[in-house]
């Protein structure tokens, strides 16, 4: 294939991203998240659909700057817990109460967009093993402050305020909001993966130096990602925390917490849109129901033992082995249309983004 | 004051060279198979539990114990690196093996919780609970035989890499692999017998921990974000710096604890925060570490 026949291939995949097959199975999709409610209206339900949307734009959110950018956080409990704890201070300290709480909801991904500066000011600097140590000391530190400080309410954490609302119906509410949350979260991550900046951060993961040399602004454009993905996870902390009613310092920076994002976005394919996405629908149900129908360390053990099957089997993800797959059926074995994929969303681990970078 | 002072030191010098048994394992890992073995941790505790459980049903001495427990966490840690490191290519290696050895450590600490459930533990001996007295320092026997115990194995490593020809091999394959496999290094038998080594030396760091520290399955947690603290700030991949920065990371928190109890493994962590801001590759640590 000539190189003008891949670029076009390029560009055509490029702006028909989503027209077609695609746009219509995003539109069923969306519909059956926004009936699910009014089809199963069992609180049993509706909690592992909460759980579930919580899960699917955390791991989006996680995927919007470790999987585009190949940082690999272990520390985005700390978004998550500060979101969690910000709602809970300023609605104690405020004497805000009852539905009033929900407009403190932003405030939570300011903080988690706060704490993402300085965070990443520090831990963007080294790369690596380097960079994903940091980022476990820096959570290990928030964990302790939340523990030792007398603000968060030390070990016995803080209680969420209280919403007057009736067993069958409470859960509602909450799945919308997550719903919202984790469309936001999606269409954030798509807008970025087909941007300039997204290609930047892809450039960084495949090469930083060589980006670097090429005129990216690789420190802007990692704490940019950085910062947004930790205002979404602090916002999403904050609507877990409401919803759950209470937080501790062991479950808001919990290091179950970034180990099950970091799985659910590798088993679906990491650096994908849809790929974590997936990943914390299997997952985090999944997790919900080993925990109610087991005790924990059975659970533990599975989630763990999945982790090792995922990636001696899938490696690269169930997205991007998945669609390597049916084109390899659709093409019937022949030589495929290599160039095409390499630049097609599905395949992030071809080097087509640094090349496209260049012009 | 003072007094309290010179035995925070001590005591940050004993138990650091307790913690950099365990570290020196852990960068010995990192420096021949690129991979930060977060699995370290539980590894000290499964360690510790089976230390206890030689002894509390064998009755086996905690030091004679050892020499079970050490070749036992050996085979543990080939299998471990044969079965689910080995496997492992490719772009996405570095964070894979990471999150490979997150779940060992998961799975192993489910185990431990099934088998110990989350009561506290400790391991006794005579030697546990007397002291001696010198210089007008309290000295628990256990710090003192720990340490010498510490030392000597870390003596036993050294000859080990720098004395024979299986350690050149190691070394050649941490400076370059590419080289050492040219040169005819049988780098993935370097590797499992690393990751071997490595494993082992927490079965003698889990019985001085076990014997110091009440422990539970979720104590890995606490023992690897520390390891990491101190094998990042000695530098990664080197041995030197892994045992200066663990005796100074232990002491700086003992000293602090004087203090501030609450907050001192605060501090730990914020040294490292802080020292990498100004030196990125931490004490010893070679500029290539950076690359990508």
């Amino acid at each position: 294939m000539s190189e003008d026949q891949r670029t076009s291939l390029t560009v055509l995949r490029r702006l028909g991203g989503l027209t077609g097959l695609r746009l219509a199975g995003v539109v069923v999709l969306l519909a059956l998240a926004l009936v699910f409610p009014v089809v199963d209206p069992s609180p049993v339900a509706t909690n592992y659909g909460v759980y579930a949307l919580i899960f699917v734009a955390v791991a989006s959110a996680w995927n919007i700057f470790s999987g585009f950018s190949g940082y690999i956080s272990l520390g985005h409990a700390v978004f998550f817990g500060s979101g969690a704890y910000t709602l809970g201070i300023t609605a104690r300290d405020w004497h805000v109460t009852g539905i009033g709480v929900f407009a403190l909801l932003p405030l939570s991904a300011v903080a988690g967009a706060l704490i993402a500066v300085p965070f990443g000011l520090i831990a963007l600097r080294v790369r690596r093993h380097t960079f994903i140590v940091i980022t476990i000391a820096v959570f290990f530190i928030f964990q302790l402050m939340a523990y030792n400080f007398s603000f968060t309410g030390g070990s016995a954490g803080l209680d969420a305020p209280f919403l007057p609302w009736g067993a069958q119906t409470y859960n509602n509410p909450f799945y919308y909001i997550a719903l919202a949350c984790a469309v936001g979260a999606i269409t954030l991550a798509w807008l970025i993966r087909r941007s300039r900046f997204g290609l930047q951060l892809r450039a960084i993961r495949d090469d930083e130096d060589r980006a670097s040399g090429l005129g990216v602004h690789a420190m802007r454009v990692k704490l940019t990602a950085f910062v947004l993905s930790g205002a979404i996870t602090g916002l999403v902390g904050a609507v877990w925390f409401f919803y759950l009613t209470q937080v501790q310092p062991p479950s808001g920076f919990d290091p179950l917490f970034d180990l099950s994002v970091v799985l659910m976005a590798f088993l679906g394919g990491l650096g994908t849109v849809s790929g974590p996405v997936l990943g914390a629908l299997i997952i985090e149900p999944g997790q919900l129901y080993l925990t109610a129908n087991t005790n924990g360390y059975i659970s533990e053990i599975l989630l763990g033992s999945l982790f090792l099957v995922a990636v001696l089997l899938v490696p690269r993800g169930i997205i991007p082995t998945g669609g390597e797959y049916i084109r390899r059926l659709t093409t019937r074995g022949r030589a495929a249309i290599p160039a095409a994929a390499s630049a097609a969303p599905q395949a992030p681990t071809e080097p087509a983004p640094v090349r496209e970078a260049q012009r | 004051m003072a007094r309290e002072i010179y035995q925070a030191i001590v005591d940050g010098i004993l138990v650091g060279g307790v913690y950099a048994l365990m570290a020196v394992g852990l960068t010995l890992i990192f420096g021949v198979l690129d991979i930060i073995n977060i699995a370290q941790g539980i590894m000290v505790i499964l360690g510790a539990y089976l230390s206890y459980e030689l002894a509390a049903r064998l009755h086996i001495d905690l030091f004679l114990g050892l020499l079970i427990t050490v070749p036992a966490m050996f085979v543990i840690g080939v299998v471990i690196e044969w079965a689910f490191i080995r496997p492992l290519r490719g772009r996405e290696r570095v964070s894979m093996t990471l999150l490979v050895s997150y779940a060992v450590a998961l799975i192993i600490e489910g185990i431990l919780y099934e088998a110990f459930g989350a009561d506290d533990r400790q391991l006794n001996a005579s030697y546990v609970t007397s002291s001696v007295h010198v210089f007008g320092f309290y000295l628990p026997y256990i710090y003192l035989y720990g340490f010498a115990l510490a030392l000597a194995l870390v003596a036993a490593l050294y000859v080990l890499l720098y004395r024979t020809k299986f350690g050149r091999s190691v070394r050649a394959t941490m400076q370059d692999e590419t080289a050492a496999r040219l040169v005819g290094i049988n780098i993935s038998r370097v590797a499992a017998i690393t990751y071997g080594i490595g494993v082992a030396v927490t079965a003698a760091g889990g019985m001085v921990y076990g014997a110091t520290n009440a422990f539970t399955p979720n104590s890995g947690y606490d023992l690897i974000s520390r390891l990491l603290a101190i094998i990042i700030l000695g530098g990664l991949g080197s041995i030197g710096g892994a045992l200066v920065a663990s005796v100074f990371m232990l002491t700086l928190e003992s000293l602090v604890d004087i203090w501030q109890p609450n907050w001192a493994i605060v501090v730990f962590y914020a040294a490292l925060v802080l020292v990498l801001v100004i030196r990125p590759t931490g004490f010893f640590g070679r500029k290539a570490v950076r690359a990508q």
